[in-house]
């Protein structure tokens, strides 16, 4: 293996780890700092916001981004909100709280240090937002609005309308230009990386394809930053953008670095449910919505069929409400998913293909009025009408769950760095935060924090001894690279099959929904490992690929990625099939209480699994991560 | 073929952060400036719509007789020198807002070099899309109307014209007879129609141009201006009209 | 359902382009505009033809990558919302629909319906942002905004950047995009330190990237998915005509 697999945790209490860590961490002075170039792969939220900070900083930084501009990254879909715990509702909140309910969110399978880091450095990211000028919703005093979300029993949520990410990825986007037109970021937009360059065991450049042209560069630089986001489209329907891939993060694997739990992917509860065969992506609607929204299904299978106001309140099963009645429609995402999924196994499910459930705000709007809902969710309610061209305000939501966030990722230690020296991942791209399962509205909260605040810090850790030691672009690790990324381009062009990229894309993703989705079990998981080779297989035998190298070629450009997918969709399985205990969004049936919770086994399994490629043809290496909690102890969830 | 690398970085090839913003005189940014254009626009037509007011009430006169337009006709020759500098302050201003109207047609159509084949609309109205168009035939209009009235350079008959009994040119007469004429009377209404369906976007456009609006203003501005414009045409077009149906008589026979 | 489609084919920016004739069968109404598209680009591949080019990403309306002029109309017939949003049940069976590149000077065409539109971006980079360096923000709620300004700021912050305003305009102008993003930060209080500065040079690389000037047709708010009010750009004229007066009264 490449490096080291140590989390670096710092020493010290739980409160005081990050302070005492910054405080002794190494510095790069600033007229130092121009002489280091640093390469971020990815505009979003996290990437966005580390060139620009690390611009600011005085670093010469290439950000690069498959998107025309770095404002379109999928990051700007996000509706809810982002959680800090200022506690200015005065309901309790507290860092600890915020930190608690986290790493209970997710299970307990994430690592405390870097959760509690995260809960401490959600209020300096509030505050850094509304200094910069992202318009989050206000109360008549002039002071920030809060809401409650899935999870959580306290209001911590600041949110922008439903368009939160998009705001607070503008927020960052306008940082970057600012950056940009000061000349310290140079940005690539349209550029794909297909590479990892590593020299000496570390990490030192990348490989990058231009989308436009075609032209294929060499760009060396002193540390490498992936923020290239999550990789839920190996299901092929699911919330993220269509061109959100798994291609960076894979092929950094490819040359070395430990891919960690990558079968922890999030089921969204409230998405719009599968309309037909053509679809091409599933739209989500955010958990916000469970605030005012009532979820529930006839209580009588016969009754499916009917229209939502002909079954009298008394027929209804309020299925979470009745479940878990603390927390009630805002049980976290995983188990309001699966619960979603248990009603409509039993045949209530409701709408096309007995696959979706009520979302009724009726109850809302007569306690609130429909001005207040409309004012919360309005653009919310329209997409609804959009797409399924019905009106929200009259007839209750269908909604059904969704492939939607990737708790899986890079490996990475405390400095978010990965086991390879200079090679640092942030955002969704890593494992790091959110362990089994993520809480609604801390994505959003990760993303910034590892850009603006964590990675700025502990990036001159590493950088502090890679003064002067860049390697140049034509160095043979660098022509090496290239003329690997050619090669593989050139055979997706010669292949010239009869299949199309789609219908490969299609059958993977049905098959890991059905096997590897929201439920999963030893059996199901064997029959896909046994498939994806099979599928992938034919897919270099027989795939239609278009064109040339040197064009705009979406084509090539798509069938990269759906190669990539065909790879790692069998690391998902595999990594699923060895978890043998439910935990957070990863369900195996095998695991479960007598009531149907997720059923964890910390005494085999309270760790991080972190694959190491065993290059190709051969099984990966599993590498295991203990995971202790010092602070926390460790309990059945229970949301009841 | 196009490399995306530099154009996001670059503006005209030099890196925005060292690009100097020449705001050194400000005046000049504004006058090169779209917005600073659009605001000299919006000033000069308004300085213009107040004209085509104060000309219609003084026009309309001649429904009252021939003595109170003939008197206010004398009235405004009496300003002697000030109605030179009124008039050459009108003409500055219709220069001024043609030849900048002019400036930013052509670059909108640079804006464009490739039209749609297939265009629709769906709230850009005839009148606003078609500014220049109305404004180059009013223009066209005002030069006869001038040559017409002001310098009676078109209608012989004009010089032989007796002053009235007040001893004033029969400004009154001057009117009827040069309405009588289908010809003259029929071009006056085009011209007109143009100049209300100019003013039906004008009139409440300057509004958008000086940032005198705001969203519940702009629609209601939008109405009234509509409104506006179309009753500055009837009350222009109220003289030829009534002078063809032979409502208005010359007060001296020629 | 099927239609009859005229598609704008250009292999790249300096070839000239044309409409090209398609047929797409049995189309589901609850079919997205691109995903018929994608049918299409099915169809065409297993032919061996040439895909049609086009882009779209979170195919949600937010992240305004779609560009498609159809029938006409930035967007498509179904206003507000992005092409992404658009669905087949919108048409007539059996219709006609014209499919176009938004077309601006400033916006070159890369293939078929792929724009380039990173003068958009340029026009930000002059000055649409607040320069708050990070780790130097005060405590978020020290500074309070008037709900109405805030809610105000955020209209105009919804803006996804397409470029359909352009797209529409009689003029190819840009107003309601650089208006959107000098009226959000205007309207919130850390945005002042910058204020004149920022509209001067918005404006300034706005017109130097060609985009055609603002003659209030308002066509540019009826197409746009986001719904900025055309208002906005009188705010801007306004923001314009202050940072002047300011500038010119000196210190």
């Amino acid at each position: 293996m490449i490096g080291s697999f140590d989390a670096k945790i710092p020493p010290g209490p739980l409160a005081q780890k990050w302070r005492s860590h910054r405080d002794h961490s190494r510095l790069v002075s600033p007229n130092n700092r121009r002489k280091l170039e640093i390469i971020v792969v990815g505009s979003g939220l996290a990437g966005g916001s580390a060139a620009a900070t690390l611009g600011e900083l005085g670093y010469r930084v290439k950000c690069f981004c498959f998107q025309d501009s770095p404002r379109r990254a999928h990051s700007i879909a996000a509706q809810g909100g982002i959680n800090a715990a200022k506690n200015y509702q005065n309901d309790g909140d507290s860092v600890y709280r915020l930190f608690y309910d986290t790493i209970k969110g997710g299970d307990f399978r994430s690592r405390e240090a870097n959760v509690y880091r995260l809960a401490e450095i959600a209020n300096n990211i509030i505050d850094q937002c509304v200094a910069q000028g992202v318009p989050f919703a206000r109360e008549y005093s002039g002071y920030l609005a809060n809401r409650s979300f899935g999870g959580a029993q306290v209001s911590r949520t600041f949110y922008a309308r439903g368009q939160t990410g998009q705001q607070l990825l503008l927020g960052c986007y306008q940082a970057l230009c600012r950056q940009i037109a000061a000349g310290t970021v140079r940005m690539f937009p349209q550029t794909e990386m297909l590479d990892l360059v590593i020299v000496d065991r570390q990490a030192k450049g990348i490989i990058t394809r231009s989308l436009r042209s075609g032209n294929i560069e060499r760009h060396a630089a002193d540390a490498v930053v992936l923020a290239s986001g999550g990789y839920g489209n190996v299901y092929y329907l699911s919330t993220n953008a269509r061109g959100s891939n798994v291609t960076a993060t894979y092929r950094a694997y490819k040359r070395g670095a430990l891919f960690a739990n990558p079968s922890f992917t999030q089921i969204h509860p409230t998405c719009i449910p599968v309309s037909g065969e053509h679809q091409s992506k599933l739209t989500l609607m955010s958990e916000s919505l469970r605030n005012d929204g009532r979820v529930w299904v006839p209580k009588r299978k016969e009754d499916r069929e009917k229209a939502p106001g002909e079954i009298h309140d008394a027929d209804r099963d309020y299925y979470l409400e009745r479940k878990y009645p603390s927390y009630g429609n805002l049980a976290p995402r995983d188990i309001s998913s699966r619960a979603a999924k248990e009603v409509c196994d039993e045949g209530r499910g409701v709408g096309p293909g007995g696959r979706g459930v009520y979302l009724d705000f009726a109850d809302a709007i007569k306690r609130l009025g429909e001005e207040t809902i409309r004012e919360r969710y309005g653009n919310l309610f329209e997409v609804y009408e959009k797409i399924t061209g019905e009106d929200a305000y009259k007839v209750p939501m269908r909604i059904y769950p969704a492939v939607h966030y990737t708790m899986g990722g890079l490996w990475v230690d405390y400095d978010l760095m990965s086991n390879v020296p200079g090679l640092f991942v942030i955002g969704e791209a890593n494992f790091s935060d959110h362990g089994a399962n993520r809480l609604g509205a801390s994505a959003l909260m990760q993303g910034l924090a590892d850009g603006y605040f964590v990675l700025p810090n502990t990036l001159p850790n590493y950088l502090a001894s890679q003064m002067g030691k860049r390697p140049s672009p034509d160095s043979p690790e660098f022509l090496q690279a290239e003329q690997d990324v050619r090669a593989k381009i050139d055979r997706l062009l010669k292949i010239n099959g009869t299949r199309s990229l789609d219908s490969f894309h299609r059958e993977l993703g049905l098959l890991l929904w059905e096997k590897c989705g929201m439920s999963r079990h030893e059996k199901g998981l064997r029959e896909a490992l046994q498939k994806i080779p099979e599928l992938r297989q034919e897919f270099w035998r027989d795939v239609r690929v278009l064109g040339m190298n040197e064009d705009f070629n979406q084509s090539l450009e798509r069938a990269g990625r759906v190669a990539d997918f065909l790879e790692f969709a069998e690391l998902m399985c595999k990594d699923a099939l060895e978890r043998d205990e439910s935990a957070g969004a990863h369900f195996r049936e095998e695991h479960q209480t007598s009531d149907g919770e997720a059923l964890r086994d910390d005494e085999r399994h309270a760790a991080v699994f972190a694959w190491e490629f065993g290059g190709d043809g051969q099984p990966p290496k599993l590498h295991r991560e203990p995971l202790r909690f010092e602070t926390v102890h460790l309990t059945q969830r229970s949301y009841k | 073929m196009l490399d995306a690398r530099g154009s996001v970085n670059n503006l005209r090839g030099a890196p925005l952060g060292q690009r100097s913003f020449h705001m050194a005189n400000i005046f000049a940014v504004f006058y090169r400036s779209s917005v600073g254009k659009k605001i000299i626009v919006a000033i000069t037509g308004v300085i213009l719509i107040l004209f085509v007011i104060g000309h219609l009430l003084g026009n309309l006169q001649i429904f009252i007789g021939p003595d109170w337009i003939n008197g206010y006709s004398q009235h405004l020759h009496d300003l002697g020198p000030l109605l030179w500098l009124i008039r050459a302050f009108l003409f500055i201003a219709v220069v001024f807002h043609i030849y900048l109207t002019i400036l930013l047609a052509i670059e909108n159509r640079r804006a464009r070099p490739e039209p749609y084949i297939d265009k629709r609309y769906v709230k850009a109205d005839f009148a606003s899309r078609h500014m220049v168009m109305s404004g180059l035939i009013v223009l066209a209009f005002i030069a006869y109307h001038l040559a017409h009235f002001s310098f009676r350079k078109t209608d012989p008959r004009f010089a032989l014209l007796k002053p009235d009994p007040l001893g004033h040119y029969d400004v009154y007469s001057m009117m009827v007879y040069g309405f009588q004429n289908y010809f003259v009377s029929g071009f006056y209404l085009l011209g007109l129609f143009l100049l209300a369906l100019h003013l039906s976007h004008g009139s409440s456009s300057f509004f958008q141009s000086l940032g005198l609006n705001d969203k519940k203003m702009t629609p209601r501005l939008a109405l009234a201006g509509r409104i506006f414009a179309w009753l500055l045409f009837a009350g222009y077009t109220s003289i030829p009209v009534a002078i063809l149906l032979g409502l208005i008589k010359p007060a001296q026979q020629l | 359902m099927n239609f009859k489609l005229r598609i704008w084919r250009q292999p790249n920016r300096k070839s000239p382009g044309k409409l090209a004739d398609y047929e797409v069968l049995d189309i589901s109404p609850n079919t997205s505009f691109l995903e018929m598209l994608d049918i299409l680009n099915e169809t065409l591949l297993g032919r061996g033809d040439e895909p049609i080019a086009f882009e779209s990403d979170c195919r949600e309306g937010i992240c305004g990558t779609c560009s498609l002029t159809i029938n006409g109309e930035a967007h498509g017939p179904d206003h507000p919302g992005a092409v992404c949003e658009l669905y087949m049940r919108k048409f007539r069976d059996g219709a006609t629909i014209t499919v176009e590149p938004f077309r601006v000077g400033s916006f070159p065409i890369v293939k078929d319906l792929v724009i380039e539109r990173s003068a958009l971006d340029r026009i930000v980079q002059a000055g649409g942002f607040i320069s708050a360096r990070t780790g130097s923000a005060p405590e978020a709620n020290s500074i309070p905004v008037a709900k109405h300004n805030a809610d105000l700021a955020m209209e105009a912050a919804a803006c996804i950047g397409c470029g359909a305003c352009a797209a529409a305009c009689p003029n190819g102008s840009a107003m309601l995009f650089t208006s959107a993003k000098v009226s959000h930060l205007a309207l919130l209080p850390q945005g002042h330190p910058e204020r004149e500065s920022r509209v001067l040079k918005m404006v300034q690389v706005m017109d130097a990237e060609g985009f055609g000037n603002c003659t209030n047709t308002y066509e540019c708010e009826a197409v746009c998915p986001a719904e900025i009010s055309a208002s906005f750009i009188a705010k801007l004229n306004r923001e314009y005509a202050r940072a002047v007066l300011q500038r010119s009264a000196g210190e």
